[in-house]
């Protein structure tokens, strides 16, 4: 018993094992803030659906450390930017730039809201509008008995 | 019959482009750095870390750079590759050793053999986030002026090297 006890002590996740120690907040949270906030704006190429605020990823980690160290240098977020951009290319942007090539992709939603909008109209447009209904005298008469029928009953 | 002939046809276009984009590898981000210089790098060797080594040394060549560490699977894979290419001696492999220790990537290339003329030793990563690296093994190929003309992500295998790498190393070494 006592062996089995030691055995499941062993291999037991033990939080005490796998404490890790928090990484070092930076000494100044006024620059951590703007390293963060550029940070969320930039795609981990490791892991593509994060940004690399929020990966963590060794790459992902090391361009925060970069951003933060040409922060510190005084580069402005837009030079930032313009590093990451000529390494990885638009790519890293989650916010692409708009140009020729990604024309597509930003009015390409607005193109297809016209295109069923057109469509829309096109069909409403073409729909005839009800014709007058033509009715005899019988029938008419049938009609006027229908109604007083329904007014007996409802008396 | 013809009211469903255009949604049918949207429809099949959809599953085309939805297919063709099954296809493609979204690893493979187009590199912004092909027909740019290769960035500017000093330092120190694997081997001999009192040495350096610059892509400098280099001008006036075609040459190779490939960016491995021994905690990479792929870069594994790859080897075989590059000990085939460097068998003849007559592509000038140069390898970064990225974000490795020092001892790791000496015995991996003790036990797995030097494809390499030389290796640099990049082990905080500096170099690699110039070259846009971010899925070990990259590739480059520099021409005589110092310009990236060709990048692989990811490992190269005997078609590539094949069928693009070798023939444009030819030919950017007769222009």
């Amino acid at each position: 018993m006592a062996r089995l006890l030691a055995f499941l002590l062993l291999v037991s996740p033990t939080p005490w094992s796998q404490a890790k120690e928090a990484a070092p907040a930076a000494a100044d949270p006024a620059l951590e803030q703007r390293v963060m906030t550029l940070a969320a704006e930039l795609r981990c190429l490791v892991c593509q659906n994060q940004t690399i605020a929020d990966s963590n990823a060794p790459l992902a980690e090391d361009l925060r450390n970069q951003v933060r160290e040409k922060m510190r240098q005084g580069s402005s977020d837009s030079q930032i930017i313009d590093f990451m951009v000529e390494r990885y290319g638009d790519f890293v942007l989650y916010r692409p730039p708009v140009k020729a090539t990604t024309l597509l992709l930003w009015f390409g939603p607005l193109l297809l809201l016209a295109a069923g909008f057109v469509v829309l109209v096109r069909r409403v447009l073409r729909r005839r509008p009800a014709q007058d209904l033509e009715i005899n005298a019988s029938e008419r008469k049938r009609a006027a008995e229908l109604l007083a029928g329904n007014e007996a009953e409802r008396r | 019959m013809n009211r469903f002939v255009l949604p049918l046809a949207i429809f099949a276009a959809l599953i085309a482009l939805l297919g063709v984009g099954l296809t493609l590898n979204p690893r493979e981000v187009p590199s912004p750095l092909i027909g740019k210089p290769a960035p500017h790098f000093e330092l120190p060797q694997l081997h001999e870390g009192a040495k350096t080594f610059t892509e400098k040394d280099m001008l006036g060549k075609v040459w190779m750079l490939n960016v491995w560490a021994s905690w990479c699977v792929t870069c594994r894979e790859e080897h075989p590759v590059l000990l085939d290419l460097a068998k003849g001696g007559g592509v000038l492999l140069y390898g970064l050793n990225y974000k490795d220790k020092r001892e790791d990537g000496l015995a991996w290339l003790k036990t797995m053999g030097d494809p390499y003329r030389l290796s640099v030793y990049d082990v905080e990563g500096r170099v690699g986030i110039d070259y846009g690296v971010y899925g070990v093994p990259e590739t480059y190929v520099i021409d005589k002026r110092g310009v990236i003309r060709y990048k692989r992500i990811g490992a190269l295998t005997p078609e590539i090297v094949k069928d693009k790498v070798l023939p444009l190393m030819q030919e950017l070494g007769r222009g």
